[in-house]
């Protein structure tokens, strides 16, 4: 028996949701007194797969191959699919993010392992098995059942504190073989911004709304951002109006995030858009309009002009920066 | 080439959610079902692709499993456009039964693509697409944010952490498609209303499939603390309070 959990990397290290499943993977194994097994697929750093182990990893599997370069769902739940039962994996452990979503579900019918995705707490049973998941786009938390054998989690990013202390893990270097019939997909063209905060991997977030009033007012937000070494965001109208990337949209049909701290400037607060950040730790809201649903949402609230608070808030960053 | 268009039935968006039967379902009461938002942008783009003649396709299914009370939902779709539909009659128990439907019935109709939502907005389980894809054992691709067929060639653009990429894939696939697919909903139009009365909906009998999963109780998301007020002529407080009180810079 083992909990088996699939951590992902981007440009050489891995991506802090990777951390957070580890540490998430070991106090599952913990309930069920079993050990982790983390998986790593492409190629990383020597300290950074050691930096696995200080998470809770008790061994880690190694993979480089050619074919994984890029992701194919069919090849990549088939080879995680195969060490899971090589490992007498019964908990799988995913990041709830594009890339968990592509492959849990193949996974799971692999394995015929039911999924318990978008959990953002240790189970709260484990006989039933029992975690706890987003439902409703945030509006209500379930408590999901898991009948299966092999159960797979998804966790939503940045809802489990990292937890490292000093830890050798064994890594063992695995070469896998592909079945190159089930690669079915090819990448032609990647676009990918380099040096930039992963908005969805961001601690911070500083996210603008339609009381910006134009794209022009954006510098004193960004840099504002920059200072808090914070990732930008926006609401949906402003990037539908073109204002700001698409990318960049947070909400329900956006993108959903969980930062520690989203600072919205000039953002109503719509149903659509609180879903999609609701799970953040601590909510600033800036908006002209006291009413507002989204100071229902806020911890900390400004009622005011944005163009006029953000610069003064830029200029108090600078001073406990000094 | 056939295009299948996966729906589920969803409370509308901006619904207040409430509990009933001590927490352990919805309370279904008032409640306004629509389709889900993303299966909705996924029927949309499939209807563009079907208006465009040099795409090659020629049919636009919408499959659903639900009982006879999502009907409207179904007509719903025919009216904003699909061919027909097929209504797969059981209660939608979790997403390996719901995947499970669709996939038998992706297999007696043969369709070249196939289309889901990244994910619905009532359970969130984002897994129905995928999994359909491992039941038929083809291709999926998720994330896509545009599809479009270019010389007979699916072609879709997939969005990655920090970017996107762009992937070819044979049919038939499955492509679970999130928002930028299509700009907005399309609008069923009188016409369309008209039409869809006497659209063919095909009823389906389950297969027997055991559910993997089951909501066993819901509860409220934590209440927040009441928002704490800053004065707008001293945002530096703000700044204060987020190092030393929230601690979060």
């Amino acid at each position: 028996m083992s909990v088996l959990v699939y951590t992902e990397n981007w440009e050489g290290k891995f991506k802090k949701l990777s951390f957070e499943l580890v540490s998430y993977a070991s106090g599952v194994a913990k309930m069920l007194n079993t050990t982790v097994t983390a998986v790593s697929i492409g190629k990383v750093e020597d300290n950074e797969l050691k930096r696995l182990g200080n998470c809770g990893a008790n061994k880690i599997i190694n993979i480089i191959n050619d074919q994984l370069i890029t992701l194919d769902n069919q090849a990549y739940a088939s080879v995680i699919s195969d060490i899971s039962k090589k490992e007498n994996a019964t908990v799988i452990i995913i990041s709830n993010n594009n890339t968990g979503k592509a492959i849990a579900p193949r996974l799971s019918v692999r394995l015929k392992a039911g999924v318990g995705s978008g959990v953002s707490r240790l189970p709260l049973n484990i006989n039933p098995f029992t975690v706890y998941k987003r439902t409703y786009s945030g509006n209500a938390f379930a408590h999901l059942v898991i009948k299966s054998d092999v159960k797979i989690l998804t966790l939503a990013q940045n809802s489990f504190d990292l937890i490292e202390t000093a830890n050798n893990a064994s890594i063992e270097n695995l070469n896998v073989s592909v079945d190159g019939s089930l690669v079915k997909t090819s990448v032609k063209d990647v676009q990918k911004q380099s040096g930039k905060i992963l908005l969805t991997d961001a601690d911070i977030v500083v996210s603008g709304g339609r009381g910006m009033k134009s794209p022009d007012n954006w510098p004193p937000l960004v840099e504002l951002a920059t200072l808090l070494g914070a990732a930008t965001a926006c609401s949906r109208p402003v990037s539908d109006e073109g204002w700001r990337p698409h990318e960049e949209h947070t909400g329900q049909t956006g993108k959903i995030i969980a930062p520690n701290l989203y600072i919205a400037v000039g953002i109503s607060g719509a149903t659509q858009h609180l879903a999609g950040i609701s799970s953040s730790k601590f909510i600033v809201a800036i908006n002209s309009d006291k009413d507002a649903p989204i100071f229902q949402a806020a911890q900390y609230g400004i009622v005011g002009d944005a163009m006029k608070i953000i610069p003064k808030l830029v200029s108090a960053v600078k001073e406990i920066r000094k | 080439m056939k295009i299948l268009v996966c729906i589920s039935n969803v409370p509308d968006t901006t619904t207040k959610i409430k509990f009933a039967e001590g927490n352990t379902s919805i309370d279904t009461t008032g409640i306004q079902w629509v389709i889900n938002p993303w299966d909705e942008l996924s029927l949309t783009r499939a209807l563009e692709l079907k208006d465009d003649a040099t795409s090659g396709v020629k049919s636009v299914t919408v499959v659903h499993v639900g009982t006879a009370s999502s009907e409207p939902t179904i007509r719903k779709a025919l009216a904003i456009g699909a061919d027909d539909a097929i209504r797969v009659n059981a209660e939608s128990s979790d997403a390996w039964f719901v995947a499970a439907q669709i996939a038998e019935v992706a297999k007696k109709e043969q369709f070249d693509i196939i289309i889901c939502g990244i994910e619905s907005s009532d359970f969130n389980g984002s897994a129905v697409g995928g999994m359909i894809s491992e039941f038929l054992g083809i291709p999926s691709v998720s994330a896509v944010s545009s599809l479009k067929i270019e010389n007979g060639q699916p072609v879709m653009t997939r969005e990655i952490d920090g970017g996107k990429e762009v992937v070819n894939v044979q049919a038939p696939f499955v492509a679970i498609v999130q928002k930028g697919i299509a700009k907005e909903p399309r609008i069923a139009a009188m016409r369309g209303i008209m039409m869809a009365r006497t659209k063919p909906v095909k009823l389906m009998e389950p297969l027997a499939i055991e559910p993997l999963t089951q909501i066993i109780e819901f509860e409220k998301p934590t209440p927040r603390a009441a928002c704490k007020y800053i004065d707008a002529d001293n945002p530096a407080q703000l700044i204060d309070l987020l190092q030393n009180e929230a601690k979060v810079i």
